[in-house]
C-alpha cells in the first residue's frame, strides 16, 4: 500500500510543479512583483505598449542575499525614477529581477528565465562567480550585460560585458599605492577571505604592488566563509608582527567583527579597507566608535553631502527601511548608465536584443555619467568593459565619513 | 606568551561550540535524531534577544528569558508537527525533514528580519579579566560561556540521573519499545527533550551572539555544523563529551590557524576529527555498544 | 525464482525506457522549438543531478551507509576534468578530449573513494556520515587554496597564492584558488548527459542484480550474518563506495563542462549540495533507483518553477520538502492516502483487507 501513497505523493508534487509552471506561463509579465510595479507606472507613459525589458540577477536568498537585495532595491528605485521622468527615449522600462542564490548554475537558470521573459539587456549579475558564467552565456546570445558589482577580472572578459564597480586588481593596486604614497604605514598586515573571489583578488594585487611601495607586508592571514566568526588569531599575529596598519579587503559584515575583537584585545592600530567596508556604519546597532579612524577607498559614501546621494539615500530608506550600501549605489548608477547608453544610440524597444547589444556597446564608450559613484569627474567606460572613475579615500571620524 | 593567548582564544571559541553541542547531543542521545535545525533555533533565539533588548528596550535578563520561552515553544512545535509523525520512519527520513525545517527557519528569518546583518549588543555585563600586565585578556563573554557550559552540564547530568523524568529519558534512549511497556510516556519524554534542547539553543544563541556580535539569518548554520562535529568528536550522546569536544575543537581550530595555515584551518580541523574517529570510532567519551546478533 | 528475476528485469527495462522516452520527447520538443530557454538550460543540470542521485543511492540504499560527502567526489571529478580539458584544449579532437576528461574525472574520484573508504568504512551510522561530511569540507577547503600554473618548465603548484607559483614569463595560471577554473569549454550536451545517465543505470542496476550486488545487500541487511557466511565485507563495501564515488566524479566533469566558471563555493560543493542529493535519494525511496531519478528531476525543477513566487520561493520549497517527507513516511498520512488509492476506490472491501 505504501507504494501507492508514494506514487500519489510524487504525483502531488508533480501536479504542484506543473501547476506552478502553468502559473508562470499564464501571468508572464506580472509574475514578478517588481515587474508589475514598474508595469503599473508604465501604463500611462507608453501608449503604444512598447517597453524596454531589462533584467536583473543576484542572490536574494542565501548567505549573499544582502548584496542581491540591495541591487534589486536600487534597481527598482532607478527604474521608477526613470519611468516617472519619461523613460528612455520616451519608452518605459519594465524590470524583472531573478534570484541566483550566489550559485553559477542557478544564475544561468535565472538568465534563461529572463530570456524567456523577453529580456533585452541585463543589469547583473551581482556576485563575481555567477557573473562569469552568465557573461559567457550572454556573449553567446550577444546580450548586453552591465554588472553593477561583479568585480573579478573575467566578469567582463566578453565584449558585451561592462561593469560599474572597480575590478579587484584595480582596487588592490590603488590601495597599495595610496598607503605607500601617503606614508600611512611601514608595516602592514592583511586579513582577507581566501574563499572569496573579491577579497583574494584584491589581496593578490595588493601583495604584488606592495613590493614597489615603501612599506612591508608583515603578515597576511586568511579566513574562510565557514570560519568567519573568530578573528582573534589573525589579529594576534598582526599585533605580534608589529603591524601599524591592518588592510581589510573584505566585506563589512566580517570587518565589524574584526573591529570589535581588536578593541576587546586592546589592539590599537589603523585599519584600511576597500569599497566592501562601506556600509559598516549602517549596520543596525553597530557601535560606530569602533570604526573611528578606519580609512577606506570607496566610490560611494552613504552620508556624502551632495544632493544626488542625499536624495538617493533618503528615498531608499523610505522605501526599504535600510541605508543603501555601495552595491545599491552601483546598481543605481548602472541603470542610469544603461539609460545614457541607450539614449546616446537612440535605441528603441522594437530592436532585437542582439542589435541593442551592438548599439549599447558603442554607446557605453561614448557616455560619461556623474552618478553616485562617479566622484568629481564622473564615470566613463573603455571598450574592454572597465569603468574609469576615481576612488575616494575617506576616513571615519565622529561616526561619519569624511574626505581625506 | 602568544601561545597562551592563542590557547585562551581557542578556549573561548570552543566554549561557544560546546554550549551549542550540549543541545545537539542531548536531542541526539534521547530522540536518536540529528536535529539539523538546531543551529537555526539558535539564530531565532539571537533575533528574539536582539529585538527585545534593542528595539523594545527590555532588560537583558528579561530578553534572555523571553528568548528561552520562544525557543522552547518553537522547538516543541517543530517536534510536534514535523518530527512526531515520523517516529516510526527510518532515521534518514527524519534527517531530511530536519533539513527542511532548517531551510524553513532560515527563509522565515530572511523574510521577517531581512538579509542585512544586525549588530548584537552583548548582554553580558561581566568585565574582561586582564592577566600578566595586560598581555593576556579573557573576555567576560568567555568567562560566562564557560561557567554556563559547566553549570548546564552538571544540571543536565543531575537531571538525567536523579529525576524521574530524566530516568524516563534514559529509558527511552535505550529502548523505546521497552520503555513504553514500562509505562513511560515516550512521546511526552521526547517532547520534553526537545523543550530542554531548544531552551539550551536559546541560551547558546545569546552566548554565541554576545561573543561574535553579528546576526543574520544564516548565523546559526555554520556554528551548528561545527557544534555537531564537536558533539561527534566528544562522543555523541555524551553530555560531558559535548563539552570536551567543543572546547577541543575550538583549541584545534585556533592553534592550526596560528601555527599551520589560516587558509587551511577548516581542512585541518576536519582531518583531526577523522583521525580521532579512526582511532576511537565512538568519539572521546562515547560508549562502545556491543552488537547483538 | 525465475518469476522474480523477470520481474526485476522488467522493472529495469521500465527505468531505461522511461529515460529514453523522456529523451525522445525532449528532442521532439526542441526540434519543434516549443521548449523555453530556461528548460533548455536545465536539461544538462537535470542529467547531472540524476546521475548524482542514482550514484548516491548505491551508497545509501544498496550499501546502506549514510554518506554526506558526495559533493566532495563530484568536486574532485569536476576539477580534474576541467583541469584536463583546459590543459589539453586544442591538442586533440574535442570529443576525444571530453571523453578522456570524463574517464579521468571518474577514475580519480573513484581512487579517492577507495582511499577514503579503506579507513572510513570501519565506522558506522552517524559516525560515517560525519566523516564523509568532513571529507567533503576538506576537499572544498583545499580546492579553494589550490593554485596551479603552467609555463615552459611544466606545472607549478602552490597552496598560497599566484605569486608563489613563480611562473616564468608567458606562464598561465590554470587553477586560481577561490576563483577556480574559468573558461572550461562548454562540451556538455543533453545527449551526452542522457548517455551518461544510461551508463550510470547500466552500471548500478547490473551491480544490484549481480552476485556482488546481492553480497552488498546482504551486508546492508545484516552485516554480522553476511560476515558469518564468508562475505568479504571490506571488499564489497569498497566496491560499492568507489563505484558510487566514480559516478559522482563523472557527474562533476559534466558539471564543469556546462558552466564557464568552476569554483568550490559552499553552495555547489559544500555539505549543502551533498544534502540536496541525499534529499533526492530519500524522497525517491531509499534503494529505489527509478524513484531517485523522478525525485531528482522534480526537486531540481521545483525551485526554478517557483520563481514566480519571488521572495517566497525558497520558503515554499522548504515547506514542500517537509510535507512530502511527512506524506511519504508518516503512518497516519499513509493510512489516509491508502484509503484513496485508485484500487481502493474501485474495490473497497478488498483493499481494506490489504491495509490490514
Amino acid at each position: 500500500m505504501k507504494k501507492y501513497s508514494k506514487l500519489l505523493s510524487l504525483l502531488l508534487a508533480g501536479a504542484l510543479v506543473v501547476g506552478s509552471f502553468a502559473g508562470c506561463g499564464g501571468s508572464d509579465s506580472s509574475s514578478d512583483s517588481s515587474a508589475s510595479k514598474a508595469d503599473s507606472s508604465s501604463e500611462s507613459g507608453a501608449a503604444d505598449g512598447e517597453v524596454f525589458k531589462i533584467g536583473g540577477i543576484g542572490p536574494t536568498t542565501g548567505a549573499a542575499a544582502i548584496y542581491g537585495q540591495a541591487v534589486k532595491n536600487a534597481m527598482e528605485l532607478a527604474v521608477k525614477e526613470i519611468n516617472e521622468a519619461g523613460g528612455i527615449n520616451g519608452y518605459q522600462i519594465e524590470m524583472n529581477y531573478q534570484d541566483d542564490e550566489h550559485d553559477a548554475e542557478k544564475s544561468v537558470n535565472a538568465y534563461n528565465t529572463l530570456k524567456d521573459w523577453g529580456m533585452q539587456a541585463l543589469l547583473g549579475t551581482v556576485t563575481s562567480t555567477p557573473c562569469i558564467a552568465v557573461s559567457t552565456e550572454a556573449a553567446n546570445d550577444n546580450m548586453f550585460l552591465l554588472t553593477p558589482s561583479g568585480s573579478a577580472v573575467d566578469c567582463v572578459a566578453p565584449e558585451n560585458a561592462f561593469r560599474v564597480c572597480f575590478s579587484d586588481p584595480n582596487q588592490g593596486m590603488a590601495s597599495a599605492q595610496y598607503i605607500g604614497e601617503n606614508g600611512l604605514a611601514e608595516k602592514v598586515a592583511v586579513i582577507y577571505d581566501s574563499s572569496d573571489v573579491y577579497s583574494s583578488g584584491i589581496y593578490e594585487k595588493f601583495a604584488e604592488e606592495a613590493g614597489n611601495q615603501p612599506f612591508e607586508v608583515v603578515s597576511a592571514e586568511a579566513f574562510t566563509a565557514d570560519n568567519n566568526k573568530d578573528f582573534s588569531t589573525q589579529l594576534q599575529k598582526a599585533k605580534d608582527a608589529g603591524a601599524d596598519l591592518v588592510f581589510l579587503p573584505i566585506y563589512y559584515t566580517e570587518a565589524a567583527l574584526i573591529l570589535g575583537q581588536a578593541d576587546k584585545m586592546g589592539y590599537d592600530t589603523k585599519f584600511f579597507g576597500c569599497d566592501g567596508l562601506d556600509g559598516i556604519l549602517t549596520v543596525e546597532n553597530f557601535d560606530t566608535a569602533l570604526a573611528e579612524g578606519v580609512m577606506l577607498l570607496t566610490p560611494f559614501a552613504a552620508d556624502a553631502e551632495d544632493e544626488a546621494t542625499q536624495n538617493f539615500v533618503s528615498t531608499y530608506k523610505e522605501n526599504y527601511g535600510d541605508i543603501p550600501n555601495q552595491f545599491a549605489a552601483d546598481a543605481y548608477d548602472g541603470m542610469y548608465a544603461i539609460k545614457a547608453a541607450f539614449e546616446d544610440q537612440d535605441i528603441t524597444p522594437d530592436m532585437e536584443a542582439s542589435d541593442i547589444c551592438e548599439a549599447a556597446k558603442a554607446g557605453m564608450t561614448e557616455i560619461t555619467i556623474q552618478g553616485l559613484t562617479g566622484g568629481e569627474d564622473g564615470i566613463s567606460w573603455s571598450a574592454d568593459g572597465e569603468p574609469n572613475k576615481s576612488p575616494k579615500a575617506v576616513v571615519i571620524a565622529d561616526g561619519a565619513y569624511t574626505a581625506m | 606568551m602568544s601561545f597562551i593567548s592563542y590557547l585562551i582564544n581557542g578556549i573561548s571559541l570552543g566554549s561557544v561550540y560546546a554550549i551549542i553541542a550540549l543541545g545537539y547531543t542531548m536531542v541526539y542521545g534521547i530522540a536518536k535524531m540529528l536535529n539539523f535545525a538546531h543551529g537555526d533555533v539558535i539564530m531565532i533565539g539571537g533575533y528574539v534577544v536582539f529585538l527585545a533588548s534593542s528595539s523594545m528596550g527590555m532588560s537583558p535578563l528579561l530578553a534572555v528569558l523571553l528568548s528561552v520561552v520562544v525557543c522552547t515553544v518553537l522547538g516543541v512545535t517543530i517536534e510536534r508537527i514535523a518530527y512526531k509523525p515520523l517516529r516510526e520512519a527510518p532515521s534518514l527520513a527524519v534527517l531530511i525533514t530536519a533539513i527542511g525545517v532548517s531551510y524553513l527557519l532560515q527563509n522565515v528569518a530572511l523574510l521577517l528580519f531581512g538579509a542585512n546583518p544586525k549588530s548584537f549588543t552583548s548582554v553580558i555585563p561581566v568585565p574582561a579579566l586582564t592577566l600578566a600586565n595586560g598581555a593576556l585578556t579573557i573576555t567576560g563573554e568567555t568567562i560566562v560561556t564557560i561557567i554556563s557550559g559547566i553549570v548546564i552540564m552538571i544540571c543536565l547530568t543531575t537531571f538525567i540521573k536523579k529525576t524521574k523524568a530524566g530516568q524516563a529519558m534514559l529509558a527511552v534512549s535505550e529502548d523505546k519499545g521497552a520503555a513504553q511497556l514500562m509505562g513511560i510516556n515516550v512521546n511526552g519524554t521526547i517532547a520534553l527533550t526537545f523543550a530542554i534542547g531548544s531552551a539550551l539553543a536559546a541560551i547558546a544563541g545569546v552566548l554565541l551572539c554576545s561573543s561574535y556580535p553579528t546576526l543574520n539569518p544564516y548565523t546559526g548554520s555554520m556554528p551548528g555544523i561545527k557544534a555537531f562535529v564537536a558533539a561527534v568528536f566528544g562522543g555523541i550522546g555524551s553530555i560531558p563529551g559535548a563539552m570536551i569536544g567543543g572546547i577541543l575543537l575550538g583549541i584545534i581550530e585556533i592553534l592550526s590557524k596560528a601555527y599551520i595555515s589560516s587558509q587551511l584551518s577548516d581542512a585541518i580541523v576536519f582531518s583531526v576529527l577523522i583521525i580521532v574517529l579512526l582511532v576511537k570510532p565512538t568519539g572521546i567519551m562515547g560508549k562502545k555498544i556491543n552488537e547483538k546478533v | 525464482m525465475k518469476k522474480t528475476m523477470s520481474k526485476t528485469t522488467k522493472s529495469n527495462f521500465i527505468t531505461y525506457g522511461m529515460v529514453i522516452v523522456i529523451y525522445a520527447i525532449v528532442q521532439i520538443l526542441t526540434a519543434t522549438g516549443s521548449l523555453s530557454s530556461l528548460f533548455k538550460g536545465l536539461l544538462v543540470p537535470l542529467c547531472i543531478y540524476v546521475i548524482l542521485a542514482v550514484s548516491l543511492n548505491l551508497t545509501v540504499g544498496i550499501l546502506g551507509e549514510l554518506s554526506l560527502g558526495h559533493a566532495g567526489f563530484m568536486c574532485i571529478g569536476a576539477f580534474v576534468g576541467s583541469f584536463f580539458s583546459k590543459c589539453m584544449d586544442g591538442t586533440m579532437p574535442d570529443g576525444l578530449r571530453f571523453f578522456l576528461a570524463l574517464v579521468l574525472g571518474a577514475a580519480v574520484a573513484a581512487v579517492f573513494g577507495i582511499l577514503i573508504g579503506i579507513p572510513v568504512l570501519r565506522l558506522r551510522g552517524d559516525y560515517l556520515a560525519i566523516v564523509t561530511l568532513a571529507f567533503g569540507e576538506i576537499i572544498k577547503n583545499i580546492v579553494n587554496v589550490l593554485f596551479v600554473g603552467r609555463d615552459a618548465a611544466g606545472f607549478h603548484f602552490s597552496l598560497k597564492d599566484t605569486m608563489s607559483l613563480n611562473l616564468a614569463e608567458g606562464g598561465e595560471v590554470i587553477v586560481k584558488g577561490p576563483q577556480g577554473i574559468s573558461g572550461t569549454p562548454k562540451d556538455a550536451t543533453f545527449t551526452i548527459g542522457v548517455i551518461l545517465i544510461l551508463f550510470t543505470l547500466i552500471v548500478v542496476l547490473n551491480l544490484i542484480n549481480s552476485r556482488d550486488g546481492r553480497a552488498i545487500m546482504a551486508i546492508r541487511d545484516n552485516r554480522i550474518a553476511a560476515e558469518s557466511v564468508g562475505i568479504n565485507i571490506t571488499r564489497y563495501k569498497l566496491m560499492a563506495f568507489s563505484i558510487s564515488a566514480g559516478l559522482a566524479g563523472m557527474a562533476g566533469v559534466l558539471y564543469a563542462h556546462n558552466l564557464a566558471t568552476l569554483t568550490a563555493l559552499p553552495k555547489n560543493f559544500g555539505y549543502n549540495m551533498s544534502i540536496t542529493i541525499l534529499v533526492f535519494v530519500v524522497l525517491g525511496g531509499i534503494g529505489n533507483i527509478r524513484g531517485s531519478i523522478i525525485a531528482a528531476v522534480i526537486l531540481t525543477l521545483l525551485p526554478e518553477l517557483l520563481r514566480g513566487l519571488n521572495d517566497y520561493r525558497m520558503l515554499i520549497y522548504a515547506i514542500v520538502l517537509i510535507v512530502m517527507m511527512i506524506v511519504n513516511w508518516s503512518p497516519k498520512a499513509q493510512a489516509i492516502m491508502s484509503r484513496y488509492t485508485p484500487k481502493n476506490l474501485l474495490n473497497k472491501k478488498k483493499s481494506a483487507k490489504e491495509v490490514n
